[in-house]
């Protein structure tokens, strides 16, 4: 068993990919945990499987812009219902992500068999949606990558400081006059896009996992959100090109577990090791639990 | 033997019933996503305990499984617990890595498990009529049928004899703990029954959408009752219709099963959200116009009051010039004037509106609730 | 959105009407009234205390002066503006700063917040800011804890924290509410020394206050308020035993002995 494939243009391109799709996740997911809406991402990655499938039946093509387009605008709409269950009836947000999560993904999966009657269906491939496959990204597909994760890095660069208050205390951010909901919805809309992004190599499944891991490891290492999001988007690159290189390595296996699992171990190294907030070096006490002021 | 659609339906129909019941419970704690969280975390459980008792049909199997999806619930509450991580995040940590963990073991093929990634995704339904009961030659119907209605026994039974424990802790965890419920108790009988159920709708569903049968028949009922009792009814039927009416339309149609069940449920819960009669969105529509129609009319008594018997009344309480001074759309205006004079709040004087004596008495229950001090300065 | 775009921090048209106007404004929530028929002004430069009963809608009274909840009836004024407009000059303390508190933030980091609607969109806050930032922290006496997480201040430290971002603010008119709550006696005659300076300023201070003891002390106008606006004036002619109890009722007995 050789390393070969690292010199393959083929796997270097993949992994450029992975490695940008890691990178947008753990910098919008900084924002995801930091907000505590960590598991509106796992309900809007779900929520794309639909809108991914009903682009490829309405149009029959499967050019990846456009899937993830339809990827992109129902992850949306399952964001946005959400946000409407919450506020409209007693549903709380548990419930709400939990049905929006199961529903979309219900109705995803029952489209998905009418498109595998599809002739073309095989080549569309789009249960690689499902779990990821890197492996089948195309030239044109990191390209494409690569500018969307340039606009938002960009976007993300020049309102930094009012996604950083709007963070921090959106009440302030009101107070002062700031558009608040327009703040919202940009970032939102930004988190779809890493979502859709990431959907070719790790899947509506575990897509959330690249958006959490990320950005919990880096919270242990640091107190500024400005190295918070550096490390965080290092921290997913890594977890991207590990996970690519070690599916390819091992050979059969989708890549959304596998970078998930390399996310997951960075993640577990950072609670138990990171300095400071480590857990290992805490003295176990009862509950073991850490004075951080009154948050709760 | 019964027909193989109709062994399919009441197997899914089992399953709907006998998710429905915990699920009810996760709602109410607010842990629907406890529930998501243990159904994907049950895969490792399965990988895991495959490897050891090396039978998927082994009831063994499913123990395990369920134990590690109850381990699950205890390790996000742990590592919220240390601070590290908010409760969200501390869920999305954990189980996906330990759903990693099972799909990189079922497609390795580890310990030779035959399991598809399809039939994680989506169960193996159809097939539940091939997968039979026997004993002593006799041929006792489906497995699946025996598995998920074993389940819903328990679960009713459980529920049953710790009916108002549960139902304490569910809305009062401080109050049950002072009765000597111990919720914690409680809580990890849940987390068992939850973690059980799973593991059996699993073969049924598959393992994401466990949570459309956990999720969808409790918070549905809860749009349409306010009590406990028959929210659980409630849970249980609409768990059925959506297992069966799922079955059929994918049936018709020819789609995926399991897929079918979570849409027909999504169309349940849209129907409850819109058209619920105390709490869906068209009713809160009516009764907040109501309420706004009230607060007009109260607060155009007292403005009458306020300024009754002064220079101003001529001036403030004529029927042409309140809409200015209420800053009312004139349209508006008219329309509370016609319901007031019909609650016999006010009467026309030419002119003038009046207060009458009940209309005063309505005011003075505002105003008294709030103090009825002078709303103007020392000048 | 159009008044944060207004990138430069122009300060509100000086003219002789009062700083807030309110007329006739009812606020409810659900169907209970929070505020009712109230007429209320606030003229310029004053520094002026709220008082009344828990739940008597002092705080829902500045939220909604800040524009955040919308009245059912009546109209108000700021800086002779509809309050969304006016925001840009206001800072605002909230009574309880529902923050997360392990937000990877220093107390400087927040501090600066307050700066940031001087700037405009994209442009960072610069070396003045953070000068301007150091000094609203000296001022309630905090600079050596500039660059702490906020999670390891105590809760009152917290709360001067929040007190030092309005500052940083450099508003014109100052909403603060209870910012002495949890607050020990020296600093408490420290923040009061630093709003005595901002009105010195000519800036509008309002202070939702709990402590009826040091009103008269503190404060040069007051505002009675239960549900209903009792009564608003000077403190020598308005924070009377009379008004009090109209405000309080009988509990108030025990200020005018
Ligand atoms: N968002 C809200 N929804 C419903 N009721 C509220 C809300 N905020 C405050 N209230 C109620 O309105 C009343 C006035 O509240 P508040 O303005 O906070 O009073 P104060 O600040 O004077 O103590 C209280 O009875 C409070 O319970
Ligand atoms: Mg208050």
């Amino acid at each position: 068993m050789g390393f070969v494939f690292l010199m393959d243009p083929t796997f270097r391109l993949v992994a450029t990919g992975s490695a940008l799709i890691g990178a947008v996740g753990g910098v919008l997911g900084t924002f995801a945990l930091l907000r505590r809406q960590s598991l509106l991402g796992d309900a809007m990655s779900h929520a794309a499987l639909p809108g991914i499938v009903l682009a490829f039946l309405l149009t029959g093509s499967r050019d990846l812009p456009l899937l993830l387009v339809g990827a992109s605008l129902s992850a949306w709409l399952g964001a946005l219902l959400v946000v409407l269950i919450t506020h409209r009836s007693r549903i709380r947000p548990d419930a709400a992500l939990g049905l929006v999560l199961s529903v979309f993904f219900g109705i995803g999966m029952a489209l998905l068999t009418v498109a595998q009657r599809r002739p073309t269906a095989a080549q569309a491939g789009l249960e690689r949606f499902l779990f990821g496959q890197a492996a089948l990204m195309l030239p044109q597909d990191v390209e494409w990558i690569a500018r969307t994760a340039a606009l938002i890095f960009l976007l993300i660069f020049l309102f930094w400081k009012e996604f950083k208050v709007l963070a921090f205390d959106p009440a302030f951010a009101a107070a002062m006059g700031l558009p608040v909901m327009a703040l919202d919805i940009l970032l939102t809309t930004l988190t779809v896009l890493a979502i859709a992004l990431g959907l070719q190599a790790v899947g509506v499944v575990l897509t959330s996992a690249v958006l959490v891991a990320p950005a919990a490891a880096a919270r242990q290492w640091t107190n500024r959100l400005e190295r918070m999001v550096v490390l965080a988007g290092g921290f997913g690159a890594l977890a991207g090109v590990l996970g690519t290189l070690l599916s390819t390595w091992i050979g059969r296996l989708p890549t959304g577990p596998v970078i998930a699992l390399c996310a997951s171990g960075i993640a577990l190294f950072s609670l138990l090791f990171a300095p400071r907030r480590g857990l290992a070096w805490t003295v176990k006490s009862p509950g073991g639990k850490r004075r951080a002021g009154p948050s709760g | 033997m019964l027909a193989p659609q109709v062994e399919i339906m009441l197997v899914a129909a089992l399953a709907g019933a006998a998710c429905a019941l915990p699920g009810v419970f996760l709602f109410l704690r607010r842990m629907s996503l406890v529930g998501d969280a243990i159904s994907h975390a049950i895969l490792f459980g399965i990988v895991a305990a495959f490897l050891i008792v090396r039978d998927l049909r082994s009831p063994w199997l499913m123990i395990g499984a369920a134990g590690t999806g109850v381990l699950t619930a205890v390790a996000v509450d742990a590592l919220r617990r240390t601070g590290r991580v908010k409760e969200d995040a501390a869920l999305g940590l954990v189980f996906p890595a330990l759903f990693s963990l099972g799909v990189v073991g079922i497609a390795r093929g580890v310990g030779n498990i035959h399991l598809d990634l399809d039939a994680v995704l989506l169960g193996e339904l159809a097939f539940a009529p091939f997968d039979r009961l026997t004993w002593g030659g006799w041929d006792l119907g489906p497995r699946g049928a025996w598995v998920m209605g074993g389940l819903l026994l328990l679960n009713l039974v459980l529920i049953l004899a710790f009916y108002k424990e549960f139902m304490l802790s569910a809305f009062d965890p401080d109050l049950a703990t002072i009765f000597g419920f111990q919720p914690a108790v409680l809580h990890n009988v849940l987390m068992g029954m939850t973690a059980l159920t799973v593991v059996a709708a699993f073969d049924v569903v598959g393992v994401v959408l466990v949570v459309a049968m956990l999720v969808v028949p409790a918070a549905t009922a809860a749009l349409l009752t306010d009590r406990l009792a028959p929210m659980l009814g409630l849970s249980v039927l609409l768990g059925l219709l959506m297992a069966l009416g799922g079955y059929g339309l994918a049936y018709a149609l020819d789609l995926s099963i399991a897929g079918s069940m979570a849409t027909v449920g999504g169309i349940l819960f849209a129907l409850a959200f819109l058209g619920a009669p105390a709490h869906g969105l068209i009713a809160q529509a009516r009764q907040a116009a109501r309420q706004r129609e009230r607060l007009a009319q109260q607060m155009l008594v007292i403005h009458l009051l306020s300024h009754e018997g002064t220079e101003a009344e001529r001036e403030e309480n004529c029927i042409r010039t309140l809409p200015a001074h209420l800053r009312w759309d004139p349209a508006f205006a008219e329309r509370v004037i016609v319901r007031a004079e019909r609650a016999g709040w006010v009467v026309r004087e030419g002119d003038l509106l009046r207060v009458t004596e009940a209309g005063r008495q309505a005011a003075q229950e505002i105003l008294g609730a709030n103090g009825g001090a002078p709303s103007h300065p020392p000048s | 959105m159009a008044t944060f775009l207004s990138a430069r921090h122009e300060p509100p048209a000086p003219g002789d009407g009062p700083v807030i106007k309110v007329t006739d404004l009812t606020v409810m929530y659900g169907d209970r009234p929070v505020l009712w028929d109230v007429d209320w002004e606030v003229p310029a430069g004053v520094l002026m205390a709220v008082v009344g009963p828990n739940g008597a809608g002092k705080t829902t009274m500045l939220r909604t002066i800040l524009g955040l909840v919308r009245p059912v009836a009546g109209s108000i004024t700021v800086f002779g503006r509809p309050p969304a407009e006016a925001r840009r000059w206001i800072a605002y303390v909230p009574q309880r700063t529902a923050v997360d508190w392990d937000f990877p933030a220093t107390v400087l980091d927040v501090v600066l917040m307050g700066r940031y609607s001087h700037l405009g969109w994209v442009r960072r806050p610069g070396a003045q800011d953070r000068e301007r930032a150091l000094e609203a922290l000296a001022q309630v006496g905090m600079v050596h804890l500039a660059h702490r997480q906020i999670g390891q201040l105590s809760v009152g430290q917290q709360q001067r924290v929040f007190v030092a971002r309005a500052l940083a603010q450099d508003a014109w008119l100052y909403l603060m509410d209870e910012p002495f709550a949890g607050v020990d006696a020296t600093t408490e005659q420290a923040l009061i020394e630093v709003l005595r300076g901002l009105k010195a300023a000519g800036r509008t201070v309002i202070v939702v206050h709990h402590d009826l003891q040091t009103v008269p002390l503190y404060f040069d106008w007051v505002t009675l308020l239960n549900v209903r606006c009792v009564a608003w004036g000077p403190v020598t002619t308005v924070f009377t035993a009379d008004y009090l109890r109209q405000t309080y009722g009988e509990r108030a007995g025990i200020l005018s002995g």
